[in-house]
């Protein structure tokens, strides 16, 4: 935490702010659709974060970074979705998570293990392998169609202060559970690392790879569970977002999106990537919605990265990431 | 003992200094440029030219391009399909625009085009390394893609945004036909190799490679960091350029920005590293990769006679993709250009023993 | 030592695997029977709303080879390529099939079409784009191998507008388009914004980035900016995920009208009850699955085992019965062209004179088994469309139903600027103006 009295947070947190509430001061929105979309913005973000989790996980562990969460999202949601057609949800859903632990025990032994001493662009490489395969196979065995996932999430929207603002403030339903069930997991997660035997493990192995094994934890072991987290982090982001859009092919891009909420939040850091998902998602619903007809719309394509890009300049190692030491 | 250098004595520093200063490379270099040039026009059919020899040669510079980048400097960028989106619009914006202007200058001026955006988008190369890098170049892609797509000033105000390249003419010759136009591209793309062989032996070359290996020691023996990543981001971003407008006029002749989207990326990423990084060679070998494997997968189900969907030959395109570059990566990460220098060292035995 | 073998089987598979590459130049096609490809997307965003299109083509063409035993005793061989909406994708699919003598292609995309448009002058092949592709290709004497039959998205447009134009005065009011950030969102925009200066209503454009995922921002803006209808030009998953958003923000769905490709099961189904209300133009037919047509095919293919689909139920859903159409197109073609040439193997440049010279009368159209499904089809050298009319479709929770009557298209504002748009391309591209007095 006390990267955040760094300076250099300070003043991005405090230029944030301004540039989020220019809207209002600027008198281009009032305050209740204001709030409506910096709400909107903040419930993506954790949506984004939710990916993010994933790859979070698993590059603190063992310094790969997972181009393939995306596609383990989109695979846990199909496997779910389809096993629920045949079987009650909640078998479905342990079945799943059965299947994703495989997926993580073969990745290890058959992409991890084989490129142990590789340099991080050649993990990286197989990652984006491994995504594509995923892809591939997810489809083939599964089909390519949309898919509708129950999972009795409410669909209709919430008008709150509608007393206090005329028309009042919309908030979706369906984004503020999904916020809710990432909250749980993220709390979930962070008991798992500080109190269990396992997730100290985790977390000595993420410090040091030499001096966890030199203590005589088993790193294969360690980064199948890893692994397995990570494919439990991917369900969750599947059942939420496979609810939300349906369970298709572009799932799987959703996960470009959570690589700007890495960036800012620091690439080894969980608590980065929820913070780094609520600045991405606030930043980039507003400026959609009030920069966005300046300069004809669509701006949302290119928006977290280029303030992903910016922030960088600025901190290369992200708000809560490592400062990252060149030894010559 | 075919590859085998003993008795070829260098007499000059010229002679020592040239491109390829062993004779079974030089005799094989010119014999399959002379076979490029002068057979393949009259031996190759018309599929052979437009689905696969031209596609491959516009891919392979700029995979030559990102080689250079990714493979000599080390600078990952995963934003090379902006860069050429860059480069075909600047082509055909001063193709409209300036109709007097020689086809070869207006390539040129396309690839300066490029270059000029790549030093912009390579200046956070100064200060973020690794994948933080490859994540900001990312925003280099999507911006360009959106601006393509939104300044209506780029397309000529078509409201479609589609644009299309006029008819090719070289100092006055018209370049129609598959042969025409893959001869254009075998000369561009021949001459560019040799350019960029040459950038990388020489100090610039060096530069590039010790800020690749180890920045901080490369800054401080005196390669200053700016004009090593720069240059590199400026000489890689112009043959991104060339490829891009090529690829535009030559390739598709009609195109929109989704046609240079993210996964035009990471298509030349997968042929720099399986061709191999930081090598010519590798990226053409990668680029063959890459071009002819989908093909192939199309065709053997169908040869091997096992009835498949269109849908299942697609996605077990991709597993096999992936699986193959997995594993390419274990067993050869240095990719293909390793295993074709692998192979001329075994050529120095074989077919004797020891 | 493994390290060696490893290496020796890499490259021996990767010279094996350049040797079929390099050897896959597409075998010559049996001169016995007509050569239709067909391009198409089973996988990635595209696939849910390319796949019933690709089963209703594919099933039509086996249906007339089974039936019928061919187009007058000519089978007709087809094959499929996968572009996955890709226009790379798609030239080279054209490219390799080119080889095999084929007479005419349906590409499935705009931006294909777009790309494809340059090369068919110099082969010689048919493009016909049921539906989409680039609406001044109407203009036979410039585009003489384009036939964007049944409709293209000007006439959808002017057609739409017409339709709300009929529910009170535009003027003053706001619409907003929700479209798919390609030349085929793009294309209604110009029609849309002459009609907004004639009628005085503002236009609202909101780009959707590709595939279309990311809808939150433009549906907010909507709420915001509430305007009194909403267009949706959207494709694949970006349609599903318009109503999604839309009913997240509370839009009456009542004010949303989606361009027929916008409105089939793959787009309301995933919103189920919520999407009741939706509106889209009907290109002619909805999702009739009782026709004669429609029991030839269980008859013929599904009872048989041979049909396309996985699931019999999608035979005569709105994009499968829009497939089945195409092809019906396609084989019309043919064999009007046929009528003329004799009934044999037809060449592309026959098979051209018969998209421009095709006659799909009331009487015709019932002999096919479509009534009430097609109308009437009439090419000539100056309207490659053949007919410009759709009608108003609706979603009322479980299927289509039609809400209004038949309405047909502007000629007189489309007609200039379709004029002007194929001689600016026709510059552009330096090719030569036919006279469409003196073509036969």
């Amino acid at each position: 935490m006390e990267a955040l009295r760094r300076p250099s947070t300070i003043t991005f947190f405090v230029l944030l702010a301004i540039a989020a509430v220019m809207p209002m001061v600027l008198g281009q929105a009032k305050f209740p659709q204001w709030l409506e979309v910096a709400l909107g913005g903040l419930l993506t973000g954790v949506l984004y974060s939710l990916v993010a989790l994933g790859l979070v996980l698993i590059f603190k562990a063992s310094g790969v970074f997972n181009f393939a969460q995306g596609a383990m999202v989109l695979f846990a949601a199909l496997t779910l979705v389809r096993l629920a057609e045949k079987m009650p949800l909640a078998l479905a859903i342990v079945l799943t998570l059965a299947v994703m632990i495989a997926l993580a025990w073969l990745i290890e032994r058959l992409v991890l293990r084989p490129l142990v001493n590789q340099e991080g662009i050649v993990l990286f490489m197989a990652t984006l392998g491994v995504a594509y395969f995923l892809d591939g196979f997810g489809q083939a065995v599964w089909g390519s169609d949309i898919y509708t996932l129950h999972v009795g999430m409410p669909k209709e929207p919430k008008i709150i202060l509608e007393g206090f603002f005329d028309g009042g403030v919309l908030v979706d339903m369906e984004d503020l559970v999904a916020a809710i069930i990432a909250a749980v997991l993220v709390a979930a997660l962070t008991l798992f690392f500080q109190k269990t035997g396992t997730g100290r493990a985790l977390r000595a192995v993420a410090d040091d790879h030499q001096a966890a094994q030199s203590i005589g934890i088993p790193l294969n072991r360690i980064w199948v569970i890893v692994w397995s987290v990570a494919g439990l982090v991917a369900l969750v982001a599947g059942i939420v977002w496979g609810s939300k859009l349906g369970v298709q092919f572009s799932l799987s891009q959703v996960a470009l999106k959570a690589l700007p909420v890495v960036i800012l939040g620091g690439f080894t850091s969980i608590p980065g990537a929820i913070v780094g998902g609520l600045i991405i998602g606030l930043g980039e619903k507003l400026s959609e919605v009030y920069l966005g007809p300046f300069f004809g719309g669509g701006i949302e394509a290119w928006f977290a990265y280029v303030l992903a890009l910016v922030f960088l300049l600025f901190r290369p190692e992200g708000l809560f990431g490592e400062k990252i030491i060149d030894r010559v | 003992m075919i590859y085998r250098e003993t008795g070829q004595f260098k007499t000059t520093y010229a002679s020592d200094q040239q491109l390829f200063p062993i004779l079974q490379d030089r005799v094989f270099v010119i014999g399959a440029l002379a076979f490029a040039f002068v057979a393949v026009p009259f031996i190759a059919s018309d599929y052979m030219f437009r689905a696969i020899l031209t596609p491959f040669l516009i891919l392979s510079l700029a995979a030559l391009g990102l080689n250079i980048l990714v493979g000599y400097c080390g600078q990952v960028s995963l934003g090379t399909g902006g860069f050429m989106a860059v480069g075909a619009y600047a082509a055909y914006n001063f193709a409209v625009r300036i109709p007097q202007l020689d086809l070869l200058v207006i390539f040129i001026l396309a690839g300066l085009c490029a270059a000029a955006v790549g030093v912009v988008f390579g200046i956070p190369s100064l200060r973020i390394k690794g994948f933080y890098l490859a994540v900001a170049t990312l925003a280099a892609q999507f911006f360009i893609d959106w601006a393509f797509a939104r300044i209506k000033w780029f397309t000529n105000d078509i409201p479609s945004g589609s644009v299309s390249a006029p008819p090719l003419e070289i100092l006055g010759y018209g370049i129609e036909g598959p042969q025409r136009k893959y001869l254009l591209v075998l000369a561009i793309v021949s001459l560019a190799a040799l350019v960029a062989r040459n950038l990388t032996r020489g100090a610039i070359g060096r530069s590039w490679m010790a800020t690749r290996d180890m920045d901080v020691a490369a800054e401080v023996i005196g390669i200053r960091p700016l004009t090593a990543k720069l240059s590199a981001f400026a000489v890689s971003s112009f043959f991104v350029g060339i490829s891009g407008a090529l690829w535009a006029f030559v390739y598709l002749g009609s195109w929109e920005p989704l046609a240079f989207d993210v996964n035009r990326s990471f298509q030349l990423l997968f042929m720099v590293i399986i061709g191999g990084l930081g090598s010519i060679l590798g990226s053409f070998l990668g680029a063959a990769f890459i071009v002819i494997l989908p093909l192939v997968l199309n065709q053997l189900p169908a040869m091997l006679g096992i009835p498949l969907s269109t849908a299942m030959v697609s996605d077990i395109e991709f597993m096999v993709f992936g699986a193959l570059i997995v594993f390419f990566l274990i067993v050869e990460p240095r990719g293909l250009a390793r295993l074709w220098a692998i192979g001329k060292e075994k050529l120095r035995l074989w077919p004797f023993p020891h | 030592m493994k390290h060696e073998l490893r290496i020796k089987a890499a490259a021996l598979l990767m010279a094996a695997a350049g040797a079929l590459g390099v050897a896959a130049d597409a075998a010559a096609q049996s001169s016995k029977e007509i050569f239709v490809p067909v391009l198409v997307y089973r996988t990635g965003a595209y696939a849910p709303n390319g796949v019933p299109w690709a089963d209703g083509f594919v099933d039509y063409l086996k249906l007339v080879n089974a039936r019928d035993g061919g187009v007058n005793g000519v089978k007709i061989a087809y094959e499929e390529c996968e572009t996955g909406y890709a226009t790379d994708r798609g030239v080279e699919c054209y490219e390799r099939l080119k080889s095999k003598h084929p007479v005419a292609f349906s590409p499935l995309s705009t931006g294909i079409t777009y790309a494809l448009t340059d090369k068919v002058y110099g082969d010689h092949i048919v493009l016909i784009t049921a539906g989409y592709g680039r609406a001044d290709s109407v203009d036979g004497a410039v585009f003489r191998w384009n036939f964007p039959m049944m409709g293209t998205y000007w006439d959808g447009a002017d057609i739409l507008v017409q339709h709300v134009k009929e529910k009170g005065s535009l003027k003053g009011k706001k619409i907003a388009l929700v479209y798919h950030d390609s030349p085929y969102g793009k294309e209604p925009i110009p029609v849309l914004e002459a009609l907004a200066k004639r009628e005085g209503f503002e236009l609202l454009k909101l780009p959707v980035t590709a595939p279309g995922v990311e809808q939150k921002a433009t549906w907010l803006q909507i709420r915001q900016q509430r305007p009194d209808y909403v267009f949706v030009w959207g494709w694949g998953v970006m349609n599903s995920t318009a109503l999604k958003e839309a009913i997240a923000v509370s839009y009456p769905r009542a004010q949303i009208y989606g361009v027929w490709w916008s409105a089939a099961e793959p787009d309301v189904v995933p919103a189920e009850m919520a999407a009741k209300g939706y509106n889209g133009l009907a290109l002619g037919h909805s999702a009739e699955k009782d026709r004669p047509i429609h029991k030839d095919m269980m008859k013929y293919l599904y009872d048989k085992g041979q049909g396309t689909a996985k699931d019999k139920s999608e035979v005569g859903n709105v994009l499968y019965n829009r497939g089945m159409l195409s092809a019906i197109l396609t084989v019309e073609s043919i064999r009007s062209a046929q009528k003329k040439y004799g009934n044999r193997v037809v060449t592309g440049e026959e098979v051209r004179w018969g998209a421009e010279h095709l006659n799909i009368d009331p009487a015709r159209v019932k002999a096919l088994g479509v009534e009430g499904m097609l109308q009437p089809v009439h090419t000539s050298c100056m309207d490659h469309g053949g007919s410009h009319a759709a009608r108003i479709h609706t979603w009322d929770g479980g299927s289509w139903s039609y809400t209004s009557e038949l309405y047909k298209s502007e000629p007189k504002i489309l007609d200039p600027m379709i004029k002007a748009s194929a001689e600016k391309y026709a510059a552009e591209k330096k090719l030569p103006i036919e006279d469409c007095g003196k073509s036969s």
